[in-house]
């Protein structure tokens, strides 16, 4: 194994994070201290970690509404992530945006979207922005197996082969786009749209963090050396519903459990690492520890959080009005 | 037909871009006798309201054009003749001129509105001349802070009855450059002997409007041999004093009303602001560069809400002679001022007129401006 | 300063503002024209020329030809603003709109407040609209209201050269997302406009005339048919206040209310659909706020409730003209 222990433990750090922060808000969801929709990533922790651990501050990430893995991984402050989700005054959106809608620019971070399918056409204007000026930048559209239908998917891989824009299009399939399984919604395969719109496309184990992680360094090298855009299809899977309060009757019997057992990207990069002996359990025991402890600080600061005033409802509609 | 005796009464162009006029006030009734320079209708232009006066005695035969009505520069608004003059004759004369008349062409009055422009102190100076047919010493109007050459709308022409008459856009100010490379007096001084030079004038009449005022005494103290004559109007460069607050409010105005109120403390009746001149100074106000040119000069010649530049006294020095004309009303520029000037400048104060009395009072200022220049050539 | 036509006053704007920041581009179908085509080079300049010249000055680089792929070419403008470029994107005809909505109200225009108050969208949406071109249903619309109703966005409809030049400065500058409507029939409008860049802030409309006897309210082309009923109508004896109010978002409600409040009486002209149009909301706004300065009933003067019609005869008889305004203001003051 190639990688330094810095990197392992970065790596292991940011999934999870993502793991422990999102089982967490599923017990405060349960527990009614959460308001309105939360859609998690628990499960999907490789895809999110090994694409943004190729890219920095200057680059651009557009999210789903299946945001919170994203934001992390691109290094929005969990805490203030918590707080935003809590709907916190002083949460990383001053409680306006919400689960769905956190951003943080200067993060390089675009956006959760709520609209399936939003994000692709703003990637490609922030490798427009990359390419325009120059800054060796790089843009990173996620999406899900739901909006690898939409239009303005399709239409952004056009745009972005065309304009020949440092773009990566990143598609996590969990094999439902709400309840409707991708195996009947999308026709085709992705990787073959790739190659029809004439970029690379690859197909990746999204339960494997280190397949994630060499697919997207391939696809973010080439679109940062002015080669053009990449599609990656990760296959990948939820551990909870569509959103939290989903009974998940579409689902097989024993399904998530076989998923948590077998198929778990902290699991397997544990596995892995250890048996490289790069890392030690303990080592890996620690961080969980170190998150945990984070975790339950942001919970905390969140519920203690000062809440919004009603005159904050007029501000931040425009620069100037 | 004695045609001889019916004067008619023509829309009067006032500005350089004025096309049209209308009919805003009749002051005499058809049959009134009228003097020469009795003041008989009032008209309204784009920029402003002024009265237009009879050019010879008479009786106001006809009112040709109503209140409310448009006319074009040059049309036919009234007929004066003397009673002995038949209706008959009256209405011929009319018919005659309204079968002949063809009102100037947009184009052509677009091309004019344009002017003329030189460079000079590295500056494009946009400037306007009339009257150049006749062989008088020429007189160069220059005009005051965030104004322009179209303020001597109502003076140009009749001044120009007798000699050149050149106005021009000081630097940051109507269609000249904007950003100024310098913003005090000094400057605008060299700016304004360069644009003479330039124009080739060995000798000219200066008349100034507040800042231009100090400008033309700036003239006056560096190039005694090149001025004819001096007039001021409002002139900064006398006293300490100026409404400060007017100035500020001048730069800082943007929108319309704000604006609006600051403009009327230029006139005595404040009426007089039209939507139109408001319109005319936001527009200029937009202009890239404008602004900063505002506030640079302001910073430069009225620091901390006083007067740099003063000559009072200097002016007792004066090697030709100079006049001040100040309105009573005058809310910028306190016409107290004019006490303390020394008894060889010839003041005259004008009633119910405020800081524009070029404007407010055109045709007393036009009669005063032209004994004044023709009183230097002796 | 010299005469210019509309589509001169945009196009210089957009080409100061080209050269004051490198951060402006411009985008859009056929703007340059001729992309990768055998002939030549800034062919068309956007459908009605708008953008000509651009491309030769400022290359390909800042002047992009797009495929017909306006969800992603749109959602590319609003990605590049909200990174650090200050896109000019051109939605051919306004009905186009149904193709890229999303990403100009659920997207350009909630990123600031979605966002906490931290993004800049600094976007302009240049589009045409109106009738009058024989252009039929889906090339003639006015839809400037459904912009309005959305926050975040503001909405600009220039009614002359002049101001066009003005507010399309403005917009470039401005650091919000702006639609600009362009009607497609004012194109070769000719008046004075500068030469230097300047700038018409949003939110102050223009007093296009001064009348005390009504209040006439009137957006882009129906300003100048306001002009021409309120000539008409002052020989008539009935002075009226021509107001331009330039923006419908920000919209200078003061200037509107405090005219109502002189005249007492009030039409509004709207070349758009009468329901839920700007003609409805400026109705209301005088019907709530100055309700006992009115002294008859509101008026307004809209197309019919049917799309725009292709056959000459019926396009002028949708369009509002002079003659309505002038018996809109009759009946408002009977």
């Amino acid at each position: 194994m190639q990688h330094s222990r810095e990197f392992l433990t970065t790596a292991y750090r940011t999934m999870t994070t993502i793991r422990k922060f999102e089982d967490r808000v599923h017990d405060e969801f349960a527990a009614g201290k959460i308001p309105g929709f939360v859609h998690l990533y628990a499960g999907e922790e490789a895809s999110a970690a090994g694409v943004c651990m190729n890219l920095n501050d200057g680059d651009y990430i557009a999210s789903t509404h299946r945001g919170h893995g994203h934001c992390i991984a691109k290094g929005c402050d969990p805490t203030a992530m918590m707080k935003e989700i809590y709907g916190a005054a002083d949460g990383l959106c001053g409680g306006k945006g919400g689960s769905m809608h956190i951003a943080d620019l200067s993060k390089g971070m675009m956006g959760a979207n709520g609209i399936v399918g939003g994000g692709p056409p703003l990637v490609c204007g922030a490798a427009l922005t990359a390419k325009t000026l120059d800054t060796g930048g790089v843009a990173v559209a996620f999406v899900g197996d739901g909006a690898s239908n939409q239009g303005t998917t399709l239409e952004s891989f056009n745009l972005a082969n065309v304009w020949n824009l440092p773009a990566v299009f990143v598609v996590e399939d969990n094999g439902y786009a709400e309840t409707t399984a991708s195996s009947w919604a999308v026709a085709g395969s992705q990787v073959e749209r790739a190659k029809a719109f004439g970029m690379p496309g690859v197909q990746v184990d999204g339960f494997d963090f280190f397949a994630v992680f060499d697919a997207a360094k391939e696809a973010v090298e080439r679109a940062r050396e002015g080669k053009g855009p990449s599609l990656i299809h990760v296959k990948l899977a939820r551990h909870y519903g569509h959103f939290e309060g989903d009974a998940m009757a579409y689902r097989a019997d024993g399904e998530i459990e076989a998923i948590r057992k077998d198929s778990d990207p902290l699991k397997i990069f544990r596995q892995k690492v250890c048996a490289a002996a790069v890392l030690e359990d303990k080592d890996l025991d620690s961080i969980e520890a170190e998150v945990a402890a984070v975790i339950d600080q942001a919970v905390a600061a969140s519920e203690a959080a000062p809440r919004n005033d009603p005159e904050s409802l007029l501000t931040d509609v425009y620069t100037a009005y | 037909m004695s045609s001889d005796k019916i004067l008619p009464l023509n829309m009067p162009k006032w500005g350089l871009a004025m096309t049209e006029g209308t009919v805003v006030g009749w002051l005499a009734a058809e049959g009134d006798t009228v003097s020469g320079k009795e003041e008989i209708v009032e008209i309204e232009t784009e920029k402003i309201t002024n009265v237009f006066e009879a050019p010879e005695g008479g009786v106001l035969r006809r009112q040709v054009i109503p209140v409310g009505e448009k006319a074009a520069v040059g049309a036919l608004i009234g007929v004066i003749a003397p009673p002995t003059v038949s209706d008959e004759d009256i209405a011929a004369f009319v018919d005659e001129f309204q079968a002949g008349f063809v009102p100037p062409e947009a184009e052509q009055t677009g091309e004019e509105a344009a002017g003329q422009s030189l460079e000079c102190g590295g500056y494009t100076i946009s400037y306007r001349v009339e009257g150049k047919d006749h062989d008088r010493i020429p007189a160069v109007l220059i005009h005051g802070f965030g104004g322009d050459g179209n303020n001597w709308l109502f003076n140009l022409q009749a001044l120009a009855q007798e000699r050149p008459v050149y106005v021009l856009d000081l630097p940051g100010h109507g269609k000249s450059t904007k950003t100024l490379k310098d913003a005090s007096l000094d400057a605008f001084t060299g700016v304004t002997a360069a644009f003479i030079g330039a124009l080739g004038l060995s000798r000219v009449h200066l008349a100034g409007h507040s800042l231009g005022a100090a400008i033309c005494f700036a003239m006056l103290a560096r190039s005694p041999d090149k001025v004819a004559s001096v007039a001021g109007l409002a002139p900064a460069g006398v006293g300490e004093d100026i409404n400060i607050d007017f100035i500020d409010g001048f730069v800082a105005a943007g929108r319309r009303k704000e604006l609006k109120a600051v403009l009327q403390n230029l006139f005595a009746d404040p009426g007089l602001v039209s939507r139109e001149m408001v319109e005319g100074v936001q527009r200029y106000k937009r202009l890239e560069g404008a602004n900063e040119a505002l506030a640079a000069i302001a910073a430069a010649n009225f620091t901390q809400g006083k007067q740099v530049a003063r000559f009072g006294q200097s002016l007792s020095r004066a090697s030709c002679p100079v006049m001040v004309i100040w309105g009573r009303e005058d809310k910028v520029i306190d016409p107290a001022q004019a006490d303390a000037l020394p008894a060889n400048v010839v003041t005259h104060r004008l009633d119910a007129v405020g800081h524009m009395p070029h404007m407010e009072a055109a045709s007393r200022v036009n009669a005063l401006l032209s004994d004044h220049f023709r009183g230097a050539e002796g | 300063m010299t005469k210019k036509t509309f589509r001169q006053a945009i196009n210089e704007a957009i080409a100061q503002e080209m050269r004051r920041d490198h951060r402006v581009i411009v985008m859009g179908e056929d703007n340059a024209g001729g992309m990768g085509a055998p002939g030549e080079d800034d062919a068309w300049g956007g459908v009605l020329g708008v953008t000509k010249g651009l491309m030769p000055e400022f290359g390909r680089g800042r002047v992009l030809d797009t495929p017909i792929t306006e969800s992603a070419f749109i959602g590319a403008a609003v990605g590049a603003a909200a990174t650090g470029l200050r896109p000019v994107a051109e939605l051919m005809f306004v009905d186009f709109l149904g193709v890229c909505f999303d990403q100009i109200y659920n997207q350009a225009g909630k990123f600031r407040y979605m966002f906490g108050g931290k993004a800049v969208t600094p976007l302009v949406v240049r589009t045409m609209f109106g009738a009058g071109f024989r252009a039929a249903s889906q090339h003639s619309q006015t839809l400037y209201p459904i912009f309005t109703h959305c926050p975040g966005l503001k909405v600009v409809i220039p009614s002359s050269p002049y101001e066009a030049k003005g507010l399309m400065t403005q917009a470039i500058r401005d650091d919000d997302p702006v639609i600009f409507f362009e009607h497609k029939v004012m194109y070769d409008d000719e008046e004075e406009v500068p030469d230097e860049a300047y700038t018409i802030p949003f939110g102050e409309a223009n007093i296009v005339r001064e009348g005390k006897d009504a209040t006439i309210v009137a957006f882009g082309r129906m300003v100048q048919f306001a002009k021409q009923a309120a000539d008409e109508l002052a020989k008539e004896g009935i002075e009226t206040t021509i107001i331009d109010p330039r923006t419908t978002s920000p919209l200078d409600e003061e200037s509107i209310l405090e005219s109502v409040e002189e005249t007492g009486h009030l039409v509004v002209v709207d070349e758009s659909s009468p329901r839920c149009s700007m003609a409805a909301d400026i109705s209301r706004l005088a019907a709530e706020n100055a309700f006992a300065a009115l002294k008859g009933p509101i008026k307004t003067v809209t197309p019919p409730h049917t799309p725009v019609p292709f056959a000459p005869e019926l396009e002028d008889a949708y369009i509002p003209g002079p003659a309505d305004i002038k018996a809109a203001v009759r009946a408002a003051m009977a």
